[in-house]
């Protein structure tokens, strides 16, 4: 009697359930730190295998097949310029986003993708015709989803106003739900879909349920019922990487000068 | 004794498999059955996280003072289901990404709480380990038959191995569309249970109530 009751009071409930959360938490903390550069490298993996399948499902328009025939240029978003200064090959997109010495913080009005901060640069690629002209434009995009962070290619074509596809590469959407982005039948909606119109007002978006035909319909794709929180997040993510905080600054120049 | 831990190895298997007689943990079963190498997987993690699981429950089982026991329970299970998907996804990268949140949902398993709350906690380490693997095995048994069934019908395919052509390319079989949908986990885990209880009849319920006799009633 005497040994249960010591083992049910208050203080020895307290020391055991704080020595037990201590010892859980070092053992997951450690095992998550040290896997982590694995699990990037498959992350990364990933990103470059979705690459080469929007590669080659735009091979008919594209004349890179692989991955090695894309020019990868790092592209100062603020300027628009390209920066040669920073290693393309060994730039880390992630971390690049999240350390302050090589992101900004993005205003909260034009916060559109929910992000908080942007990374100063950005690792694009370009394709180019035989004439020297830019094709095709592999933007990397991200924005807050659901439950997780979409990750995406964003392909726009060389007239730098028209998407060629859009790719989500990494994401943690609900299955059979808001993971259904993923699927090829949805994400054909983007082919060829203007993203601004002959103002050059950006227009793109995911159609808003219950919001009939607006002008804006030829600009945007149906939604995924069921995926609401998802698709304000795809919306969100367009409207801010195409707008002045993302690379409407570069596509400009882009289009302005003929890189 | 010998004889004793092999009863606890292998009664969960059909004589008091978690699935079929208790019918615990179906939410995940109709989820990660539609092929058979997610269902392999998914065993694999059960199977390890129920003993290790039930290993260190009853461990603790002296020390666990009985007005926290559920959360200390359910803390070490979510460690490890933790460390497991964290492994997964460095390890089985793809196999990761289609088990989904499938993994971290083992933490609200029935089976692994049920053993460690009713088992682990009033038995020895040797005997919780092994019933964490028998009932981890009975799961998994009737994981693999599901998968089995559903990648072959729905697919044609075992272990993505294709066996019969489907009609789409020029061959003569039609993939049930059925089968690679939540619900015929549901019947073929149904088809199981009837067929384990003709086998065993002491497993079929007693009827909770019975109907009144109607013919008394249209007098």
């Amino acid at each position: 009697m005497s040994e249960t009751a010591a083992r049910d009071s208050t203080s020895r409930a307290l020391t055991l359930a704080l020595a037990v959360a201590f010892v859980c938490g070092l053992l997951v903390s450690v095992v998550a730190v040290t896997l982590r550069p694995i699990q990037r490298a498959n992350i990364e993996a990933e990103r470059i295998a979705q690459l080469e399948l929007v590669l080659a499902a735009l091979s008919g328009i594209g004349h890179a097949q692989s991955i090695e025939s894309l020019e990868q240029r790092m592209v100062e978003l603020d300027s628009g310029r390209f920066d040669d200064g920073i290693d393309g090959a060994s730039f880390d997109a992630a971390r690049a986003a999240t350390s302050p010495a090589t992101s900004v913080a993005i205003p909260d009005e034009q916060d559109l993708a929910g992000l908080r901060r942007r990374a100063r640069h950005a690792r694009i690629y370009l394709v180019r015709g035989d004439d020297e002209h830019i094709d095709l434009i592999i933007l990397p995009v991200s924005g807050r989803g659901y439950q997780s962070t979409l990750h995406a290619w964003l392909v726009m074509d060389g007239d730098t106003r028209t998407l060629r596809a859009l790719k989500f590469y990494q994401h943690g959407e609900t299955p059979g739900v808001g993971a259904r982005i993923e699927e090829a039948q949805w994400e054909a909606q983007w082919q060829d879909l203007r993203a601004f119109d002959d103002t050059g007002v950006l227009r793109i978006g995911v159609r808003s349920p219950g919001g009939g035909y607006s002008d804006d319909a030829a600009y945007q794709v149906d939604g995924i019922s069921g995926a609401t929180r998802t698709m304000q997040g795809v919306d969100g993510m367009l409207r801010f990487w195409l707008g002045e905080f993302g690379y409407s600054t570069f596509l400009q120049r882009v289009r302005e000068e003929q890189l | 004794m010998q004889d004793n831990n092999w009863r606890i190895l292998t009664r969960p298997l059909i004589d008091d498999n978690p699935l079929t007689l208790q019918i615990l943990g179906i939410c995940s079963a109709l989820a990660v059955t539609t092929s058979l190498d997610t269902a392999l997987l998914m065993s694999l993690v059960v199977v390890c996280v129920l003993a290790v699981g039930s290993a260190v429950v009853s461990l603790m089982r002296r020390q666990i003072p009985r007005s926290v026991r559920i959360i200390v329970q359910i803390t070490v299970i979510a460690t490890l289901v933790i460390v497991v998907d964290q492994l997964l996804q460095a390890y089985a990268f793809e196999l990761s990404k289609r088990l989904s949140v499938f993994v971290g949902l083992i933490i609200t398993n029935c089976i692994v709480l049920g053993r460690a709350e009713g088992y682990a906690m009033h038995n020895g380490v040797v005997a919780s380990t092994l019933d964490g693997i028998g009932n981890g095995l009975g799961y998994s048994l009737i994981l693999i038959m599901v998968g089995a069934i559903r990648e072959f019908f729905g697919k044609g395919s075992l272990l993505n191995l294709q066996i019969l052509v489907p009609t789409s390319q020029g061959g003569s079989f039609e993939p049930l569309q059925l089968m690679l949908l939540p619900p015929s986990a549901f019947f073929i885990i149904g088809g199981i249970i009837w067929l384990i209880r003709r086998r065993r009849p002491r497993q079929v319920e007693k009827p909770e109530f019975s109907l009144r006799d109607e013919r008394r009633i249209s007098k």
